[in-house]
């Protein structure tokens, strides 16, 4: 059996990886799917400890945060997709509109 | 003599029965662990030894349906068509273009091929029922993996077949690979909608996602009605294509055919526009991986098909002539009514443009389908009421076994 | 000991999948890694006997959400690996000196956690897993978690219709 803080460990590390993608990276679809990541450590956090603690509740706080991610996928994706008709670009430091 | 054999006729079929269950062990080795090994095998062997003949099948049902000839050239009827292909394929020149994605345009055929493949491993061909040391009959069912997210597996599986195609026609650096990938997403994606409503239709009846449960719980009376006389039990009027009142059976229909490119929704690869799409830059037997993933994609989701409407097992009445034929030639015979389907579409229907595609995929089918599953949720909380019991079984025990299956 | 070792092998493949994705300037390459990453934690959700996650982890990540992302590189022709990141303004420096920050603490927490009590046996997280199970919870009246699935269902319309509001090309 592998103990709990190696799987909260990984997790420790999936999530800084998506953190320092999130600050570093300039094309918002990448952006986005560094948030992805960190959405995704975290569910491997519910998951380990609802294994351990024995209970449902990791599972269910799973699912609800799989849904929530593929809405903000799609509206995200949509936004992304509406700037680049507009602007035929779509670098995060070029969409800058309201910043005076 | 031959009044004795009418005489004993029962006796007689149930010793023929009893030649089909196996002991649990045999020589100490404890046989229904062998179970699965025995399935991944079978299935293997039946699908990749099924591939070449595949096209040959195709070219004949085509030919005939056109009143041509088609394949005559080599052996009886063709027959050596498909081993010489085979053969051309092995040997043709590997062709690299310039300018591709080297690594993602090698792995593409690749993915195509594996994910296909994958999906057989929940796939259950038949049950074979064992008898242990006390006398008790139990039934397991010939599958590589009996899990209990069978249904999603397959699922996942063919959703996951987009990247193959996606990579091709990215990788290959070429606007008419470049197309069909979008093309072939798009579809994938939409058509993914449809079929995994019209499977949940089902999955709400049967009451598990778990496929040998799924096809058990067709091994019942027609529509639960009592006093229908026995050899109905299980029969061709109790599976799901007819208990899901057959608007979820049509939906599949469509939606398999669309997910897995083929005519009259091949247009990822429609040749007249996009030459030949996103396999355009692929040569022998990169292309030939392409191809055979298409077929097996093709089994695998006629597979589904079979088990999930159409009882997978099961044979089409619950007597003598249909039971003794085991299982699994049934099972082979479901998933090749599929394969002439779509053969049979393919020599019939025109090329769908792509706007009338995806207004078939999001504004016909999907509401359809999900105005059909509250319909259906309505409907079997009736049946329940009716038949005074809940209608999954989805349990088996010995009692509900028939012997020889 | 085999647990383990799958273990290191799938974390090896994943974090590797991660680091891939972030340093990678095609997005095509960097899509690819991360439905790598996702199928890697699958099989963790797998191992850790939450079947039903794993397979609509699969479902869903893999399946639907990255190959929107792929659809959209795709149809805004962004597959060039064109994409600069932030050079020369310092970010890049100080992104990576907070990430290692916010990993030293993130790492000692996780790493000295203890599960207290008892252990739970196999066998009874396996018929956790399960779909009925995760069913039966899920749709359980006496638990909490009911209305945040319907309020979910409602959320996913909303995000249904955005999109397509947004999207679309005349309004």
């Amino acid at each position: 059996m592998v103990p709990v803080s190696y799987y909260l460990s990984l997790s420790a590390v999936l999530f800084t990886i998506g953190v320092v993608g999130v600050l570093v990276k300039r094309n918002p679809i990448q952006v986005f799917m560094c948030i992805e990541l960190m959405l995704n450590a975290a569910n491997l956090t519910f998951i380990a400890l609802g294994r351990f603690y024995g209970t449902a509740t990791g599972e269910m706080y799973v699912i609800f945060a799989l849904a929530v991610a593929a809405a903000e996928v799609s509206v995200g994706l949509g936004i992304i997709v509406t700037i680049f008709r507009s602007r035929q670009s779509i670098d995060l430091d070029e969409a800058a509109l309201l910043k005076s | 003599m031959l009044t004795g054999l009418v005489a004993h006729w029962d006796k007689l079929r149930d010793g023929i029965y009893h030649l089909f269950i196996f002991p649990e062990y045999w020589h100490g080795i404890r046989l229904p662990a062998l179970v699965p090994y025995v399935a991944l095998a079978g299935i293997f062997a039946f699908t990749l030894g099924i591939l070449p003949m595949l096209i040959w099948i195709e070219r004949v049902v085509i030919g005939l349906m056109q009143d041509r000839t088609g394949p005559n050239r080599l052996g009886p009827r063709g027959l050596l068509q498909p081993p010489a292909d085979v053969l051309k394929l092995f040997f043709k020149e590997d062709i690299q273009p310039g300018s591709i994605d080297v690594r993602l345009y090698y792995l593409a055929p690749f993915i195509s091929m594996l994910v296909a493949l994958s999906a057989g491993a929940v796939i259950p061909l038949q049950a074979v029922t064992f008898r242990n040391p006390h006398g008790g009959l139990f039934t397991v069912p010939v599958t590589p993996g009996n899990v209990n997210i069978g249904l999603l597996f397959m699922l996942a599986a063919s959703s996951l077949g987009v990247y193959g195609i996606i990579l091709a026609g990215w990788s290959s650096n070429n606007k008419y690979s470049l197309l069909g990938g979008l093309r072939a997403s798009a579809q994938i994606i939409s058509y993914e909608l449809a079929m995994g409503l019209s499977l949940l239709c089902v999955v709400l009846l049967a009451g598990s996602v778990q496929l040998d449960h799924i096809v058990n719980a067709q091994n019942t009376l027609p529509f639960g009605i009592h006093g229908l006389p026995a050899f109905l039990k299980g029969s061709i009027f109790s599976w799901y294509w007819l208990q899901s009142l057959l608007v979820p059976v049509v939906i599949y229909t469509i939606a398999m055919i669309a997910e897995t490119n083929r005519a009259p929704f091949d247009l990822p690869e429609a040749e007249s526009e996009l030459v030949a799409g996103f396999h355009t830059e692929y040569t022998s037997m990169k292309f030939a991986t392409f191809f055979a993933g298409e077929y097996v994609n093709m089994l695998m989701i006629c597979g589904l098909n079979a088990s999930v409407f159409w009882g997978g097992w099961l044979p089409p009445f619950n007597c003598f002539p249909f039971t003794f034929i085991p299982g699994f030639v049934w099972y082979i015979l479901k998933v090749m009514m599929g394969i002439f389907f779509y053969t049979w579409l393919r020599a019939t229907l025109p090329r769908l443009r792509y706007d009338a595609l995806m207004n078939l995929g999001w504004k016909r089918m999907l509401p359809l389908a999900l105005v059909w599953l509250f319909l259906l949720a309505g409907y079997s909380l009736a049946r329940t009421a009716v038949t005074q019991h809940a209608a999954p079984a989805t349990v088996m025990t010995a009692a509900h076994v028939a012997p020889g299956r | 000991m085999p647990a383990i070792i799958l273990f290191w092998i799938l974390a090896i493949v994943c974090v590797g999948a991660a680091l891939t994705m972030v340093t990678t300037a095609n997005p095509v390459r960097s899509a690819l890694a991360l439905v790598v990453c996702f199928l890697t934690l699958a099989v963790y959700y797998v191992t850790l006997s939450a079947q039903f996650i794993g397979a609509v982890q699969v479902v869903v990540y893999a399946g639907a959400v990255m190959v929107l992302f792929l659809f959209v590189i795709m149809l805004l022709n962004l597959g060039a690996p064109a994409a600069r990141t932030s050079e020369g303004s310092g970010q890049r420096t100080a992104a990576v000196a907070l990430g290692a920050v916010l990993l030293l603490v993130l790492f000692v927490s996780g790493m000295f956690f203890e599960v207290p009590g008892r252990a739970v046996s196999a066998a009874s997280a396996q018929a956790q897993g399960t779909v009925k199970a995760v069913g039966l919870t899920l749709y359980n009246p006496h638990l909490p978690w009911l209305f945040p699935f319907e309020a979910t269902s409602l959320l996913l319309l909303v995000a249904v219709v955005g999109a397509i509001v947004m999207t679309r090309r005349q309004v």
